[in-house]
């Protein structure tokens, strides 16, 4: 089976937020609500500055605390690429997983199911990207399956420097950040 | 027997008027319905192709209709601006279509100008008003009375009414209040402008410079789109910037000037690559002017020198000067897009484009392009009446290297009645009260007007003082005239309805021509609709409109867009060479080399207000649209660490900022960062709205158009420099 | 100095991670209040003090019933979609504490009804025909009643452990990363349940019992408390700066004097010298350690919330 991942260069990144307002209109993104956002990391005193720039969302990660803690099964870990997506009908709203995320990445939709990204999930079963990488204006943004080696994403992670996110909470993230 | 009384006859009578007039009522109320029942049986997608309207990009967009109700929009894979990917503003163009602040019909003011209170009307009762006021002041004042502020392609049918009326001051803000004297400076050197899209050959340069110029704020997608690939080509970018852009994060070399110097650093600059020899030997013997003299007069602004102008260390200048000769002549200098900032701007830009031509770069790879563009005709139209008086803008020609019509000196003879009087304003989605500096100026000159009518999308601040307000549809609901770019590829572009307007509010065309045939100028608009208009001119071009129609975007055959490709090495200027000294600038009375000035000083416990874009919005029109705002909703004042700390300001609190005339914003959010020097505060432009009307925007953030009510006049061609204003805080009780 | 700005305003997690508000820390202690009362009054069962006319273990169980809704409906108000609120009954994830606690209170309650039929009041007996009928069943088995109440013991810790691990497993939480948090929870509870019974007991024996114990289960928190914190403090700097929160961050003033002194130490002393018949035994002592009590799950939720393993990372 597929192993779906996100690889993001932060160095081409410039924070524009389209990634934000594409997955707000493919998905209808309730208003107040991101399922993506940008965060601006920059260290040193003036001028002595470096920033990093990252698009940040739901990691999908291989170890996911969100599915291990959802009572009702909601939150599951989906057969199309090991995508981490939620049940909307079996979700309570107990909010564990939210408080559970190491990310932050999950909200509780107005209707009241847990709700995050999704990658697009019903965009990547027709073999499209999700929204954002298909809108990035600096194509900074892949998509891919890392079992594949041949993919772009797989290629990219053996050939340029990288890090996840928090790593050492263990939850062992799917979304690689190029340094 | 027919002995119908006369009181039952009239009964009778004027209930089937009434029940008439009471069918037709309905009949259109059904008949609406019909098209919206219509709307929601739709099923499925369909995709339109058009051209975004967001900013004045123009890039290629395809909108989706899911099921009868505009779902997104996203790139034109055919076009060549946007390569099929939009930015966010044009990604969040639906907003503007579920706006609810919306213009939604015409309007005309029922008590004073600037109270906000109006009477709804038609379309004709408007445009009626409008033609009846224009016909007066033709009569009484001549038809150069009339000036027209548009910007965007959409006011080309304005702009054609008013050349048939008989006004040539037709004017946009893109000229004095942003990127005029740039293309003033680059005039002055090589003989032609920068133009728009910049013919900056950026995705092959080896090194950028960007002064001033905050790529991936400022999102014009084509420049974004090629900085991101030269930063994965590890191109060597240099940055100055009082504050930490975003640029600036990308940057090998960040320069953090102080701001009004760069002149300074420039000037600098090009005495270290003429002393070390580091120039374009032969672009500058085969094509310069002057270089003997410019080589002289260099001599004296020294690394040391600028040093304690721009506080930027001599070996940090030498260093970068030497980086950006290393890469000759694929090492650009951008001449910046917005460059109305201290007074001195079409010198400096003039600099810039002296500095450029000693990268040899013109014409080159890297460098400077040959934008082409597609020979499309026009539509034949009768000639236009020869205005006696000429323009109003610019009397005497005082600013003698004014290209375009100055829109602050249209404002000027409105306030003085000098050279002429100028009695009605049309403005075309322009918020002239944001974009022009002082706006206690335009609101005085707007009192002097016997007719000021605006057209726009949203209850603009200027909407707010107009005598009539005519509601236009967004891109998305409406034709505009053919988009034929210049471009490094050439194409035509096509902008056509997706989805219908959600009220009563009517395209641009429709408006000029229906103005004009009330004007009695209706023979300047032969065509029946647009559709009859669009078609002829691309079919007499030799090309298929239904093509056009479909896939949104014809493009050309590739023409040579370099000098080694083939583009005749000429340059229009007084010598027909690059002019490193300016004769005629001489002749003028100004400085044949640009001279540096230091900058005025603000008070004590001031700070420079220097100002921005962010990514998510486009100038002042934006801050209605749902989408966009539920990106960024305020904009906030960029404060350095140490000063606030001096000042007490916490990072999230609200302040306010009083600038040096005593103007006071309203609160605004403070952003205490380290990326900004400890001189200067910075915001984004565009929020701030006292317009009740714009009722998602009101008082959100603060503007900094508002704290702008000093400016500098550019001697050479009266561009109004607006960053030389300077504010302090005030707590926010 | 490092920066981090985010465009991210999500209701519930921005500026930091406030999901659950009032409800559930309410819930949590009258889980572990009802627990702790389960284990009294199992324990008492088990010594065979049901026989006892004046025995806690009639009317605990019906103290229990009305606490545990409370807690539950507490619950309910809590989760975001509440027309789904049966779909915690139709599956079982074991690696969700959450699901574990959904089943274990429908055993709960049960068990708390067989306690009650054990030797239930005049009312139910006289009222309801089955009720005797049952209650004579148990007076024939007396091995079946003790082995019911040691269940009860049993179930009881269940349930107050598992309020503390519900906590200890979400992962993103350094404040809550620490195993032992079940066992502080429980003990807590058992103390709050101690000291709710020592201030209604009708019996003297059971109500001097009950206070003894009631200073045993607070000196053992103490010790708890302690465990909790080296814990921490050997962790991680994240885990480090989690402890800190309730040290001298902005919780401390409410860990030190609502949870440590006014819920523990003071309460400690006063029923020490009451106990020894320094002075006499008030209701004062029992109220503080019930609040006591109420603030830890208050304090632990917040600032668990509050904690976060997200730093700047950015080396320059």
């Amino acid at each position: 089976m597929a192993r779906y991942a996100m690889v993001i260069d932060t160095k081409k990144c410039v924070g524009c937020m389209d990634c934000v307002v594409a997955c707000k209109t493919e998905n209808n993104v309730p208003e107040g609500f991101n399922r993506d956002w940008i965060n601006f990391e920059s260290v040193g005193k003036f001028p002595e500055l470096h920033m990093e720039i990252r698009s940040e969302r739901c990691n999908h990660c291989e170890n996911p605390p969100c599915v291990h803690c959802c009572p009702t099964g909601a939150s599951h870990v989906s057969n199309l690429g090991e995508i981490v997506l939620v049940h909307h009908d079996l979700c309570t709203g107990c909010k564990a997983c939210l408080a559970s995320c190491p990310y932050d990445a999950r909200f509780i939709n107005p209707e009241g199911y847990a709700d995050k990204c999704t990658f697009c999930s019903q965009r990547v079963e027709k073999g499209m990207n999700p929204a954002c990488v298909s809108v990035c204006p600096t194509h900074c943004m892949y998509f891919g399956d890392l079992d594949d080696r041949q993919s772009e994403v797989s290629k990219l992670l053996t050939s340029r420097k990288y890090k996840t996110l928090i790593p050492e909470a263990g939850t062992k993230p799917h979304v690689y950040y190029l340094i | 027997m027919n002995s119908l009384s006369r009181r039952k006859f009239l009964k009778i009578s004027s209930a089937t008027v009434v029940t008439a007039a009471a069918l037709t009522g309905t009949l259109n109320t059904i008949v609406k319905s019909a098209d919206k029942i219509n709307q929601k049986q739709e099923k499925g997608i369909r995709k339109i192709p058009t051209y975004c309207d967001i900013c004045f990009w123009k890039c290629g967009a395809i909108a989706y209709v899911k099921d009868g109700k505009l779902w997104k929009v996203e790139g034109n894979p055919l076009d060549p601006l946007s390569e099929g990917r939009l930015c966010p503003r044009g990604t969040g163009g639906v907003g503007a279509h579920y706006d609810k602040d919306r213009l939604k019909s015409p309007l005309i003011r029922k008590s004073h100008r600037g109270e906000e209170k109006w009477i709804e009307v038609t379309w004709d009762e408007a445009i009626d008003y409008i033609a009846e006021k224009m016909k007066k002041i033709k009569t009484n004042y001549g038809p150069e009375a009339v000036a027209l502020f548009s910007h965007g392609i959409g006011g080309n049918f304005f702009k054609h009414t008013l050349k048939a009326y008989g006004s040539p001051n037709i004017s946009a803000p893109s000229f004095a209040q942003c990127r005029g004297p740039r293309d003033v400076g680059f005039r002055l050197t090589f003989g032609e402008d920068v133009s728009s899209p910049e013919r900056t050959d950026i995705r092959n340069s080896k090194c950028l410079v960007l002064i001033g110029s905050h790529l991936g704020e400022n999102m014009h997608n084509t420049q974004v789109q090629e900085f991101a690939e030269v930063i994965e080509k590890d191109a060597s970018i240099i940055v100055v910037d009082p504050r930490y852009s975003i640029a600036a994060s990308k940057a090998k070399y960040y320069l953090p000037i102080k701001p009004g110097t760069d002149l300074a650093l420039i000037l600098a600059w090009m005495n270290v690559i003429v002393n070390e020899n580091l120039y374009d030997k032969e672009f500058v013997e085969n094509y310069g002017f002057g270089f003997e003299q410019f080589a002289s007069e260099i001599q004296q602004y020294t690394p040391e020198w600028a040093y304690p102008e721009t506080t930027i260390q001599p070996d940090v200048i030498r260093a970068t000067a030497r980086e950006m000769a290393l890469h000759k002549p694929a090492t650009l200098i951008h001449p910046g897009r917005h460059v109305t900032w201290y007074g001195d701007d079409a010198q400096r830009s003039r600099a810039i484009a002296m500095l450029n031509a000693l990268m040899g770069n013109w014409g080159r790879k890297g460098g400077f392009y040959y934008p082409q563009s597609m020979d499309v005709v026009g539509y034949p139209y009768p000639e236009y009446p020869k205005s006696e008086r000429g323009k109003v803008d610019n009397p005497d020609n005082k600013y003698p290297f004014a290209h375009e019509t100055i829109t602050t000196g249209i404002r000027e003879a409105t306030l003085t009645g000098n050279p002429y009087p100028v009695k009605g304003w049309l403005v075309y989605a322009t918020n002239l009260l944001q974009a022009l500096p002082n706006e206690e100026e335009t609101i005085k000159a707007i009192q002097n007007l016997d007719l000021m009518v605006v057209v726009d999308v949203i209850p603009s601040e200027i909407a707010g003082w107009a005598d009539v307000v005519l509601p236009e549809s967004i891109y998305l609901e409406r034709h505009d005239d053919l988009n034929v770019e210049w471009f490094r590829d050439p194409f035509i572009a096509i902008r056509q309805p997706i989805v219908d307007p959600p009220n009563d509010q009517k395209p641009n065309w429709w408006m000029a021509k229906k103005l004009a045939e009330k004007l009695d100028l209706g023979h300047y608009f032969p065509w029946k609709n647009i559709d009859e208009y669009l078609e002829n001119r691309v079919t007499n071009s030799g090309y298929d409109y239904n093509e056009l129609k479909t896939k949104g975007i014809i493009r050309g055959e590739k023409q040579p867009i370099y000098f080694d490709e083939g583009v005749p090495i000429e340059f229009p200027t007084p010598t027909g060479k690059v002019e490193f000294y300016s004769l005629q600038l001489a002749q003028a009375g100004f400085d044949p080399i640009p001279k540096y000035l230091k900058p005025k000083e603000g008070p004590p416990g001031y700070f420079r207000l220097l100002y921005g874009r962010a990514p998510v919005h486009s100038f002042s029109r934006t801050q209605t649209n749902p989408v966009l705002m539920d990106m960024m909703d305020e904009n906030e004042v960029w404060v350095n660490t140490d000063v606030a700390e001096r000042y007490g300001l916490e990072n999230g609190k609200y302040v306010r900022l009083k600038n040096q005339d005593d103007v006071v914003s309203n609160k605004i959010k403070v952003r205490v960062t380290e990326r900004i020097r400890t001189d200067c505060v910075y915001m984004v432009h565009g929020f701030g709205h006292r317009s009740r009307a714009l009722s998602s925007a009101y008082l959100k953030g603060a503007s900094d158009a508002q704290l702008i009510t000093k400016y500098e006049v550019d001697p050479l061609m009266g561009g109004t420099a607006m960053n030389v204003n300077f504010v302090t805080f005030e707590a926010e009780v | 100095m490092n920066e981090l700005y985010s465009t991210r305003n999500n209701n519930l997690i921005d500026p930091y991670v406030h999901v659950w508000g009032w409800e559930i820390p309410v819930y949590l202690f009258l889980g572990g209040f009802v627990a702790g009362m389960m284990m009294i009054s199992g324990y008492f069962i088990f010594k065979g003090r049901y026989k006892e006319e004046k025995c806690s273990c009639h009317y605990l169980p019906v103290i229990s019933i009305i606490a545990l809704s409370l807690g539950m409906f507490a619950l309910f108000l809590d989760i975001e979609y509440k027309v789904h609120v049966w779909r915690f009954y139709t599956t079982f994830q074991v690696t969700s504490p959450m699901s574990w606690g959904s089943w274990i209170l429908i055993l709960v309650y049960p068990a708390l009804i067989i306690m009650l039929l054990i030797n239930p009041n005049y009312f139910l007996k006289e009222k309801i025909p089955y009720v005797k009928k049952i209650n004579e069943f148990f007076s024939k088995h007396p091995y079946l009643v003790k082995n019911i109440g040691i269940g009860n013991m049993i179930l009881g810790g269940m349930l107050g452990i598992y309020t503390g691990i519900l906590l200890s497993s979400l992962v993103a939480r350094p404040l809550w990363n620490s195993s032992i948090l079940g066992m502080l929870f429980l003990i807590s509870g058992l103390s709050s349940a101690a000291a709710f019974v020592h201030m209604i007991a009708k019996d003297r024996y059971e109500r001097e019992l009950l206070a003894k114990a009631d200073n045993g289960f607070l000196i053992i928190e103490l010790f708890i408390f302690l465990l909790f914190f080296i814990g921490l403090f050997t962790a991680t700097q994240v885990h480090i700066d989690a402890a800190n929160l309730l040290l001298n961050g902005p919780y401390a003033p409410v860990f030190w004097v609502f949870v440590i002194g006014l819920g523990i130490i003071i309460p400690l002393i006063i029923q020490s010298l009451a106990v020894n018949h320094k002075i006499q035994h008030t209701a004062l002592a029992p109220i503080l350690v019930i609040l006591g009590g109420l603030f830890l799950r208050f304090v632990i939720v917040e600032a668990g919330q509050y904690s976060t393993w997200i730093t700047t990372t950015l080396a320059k």
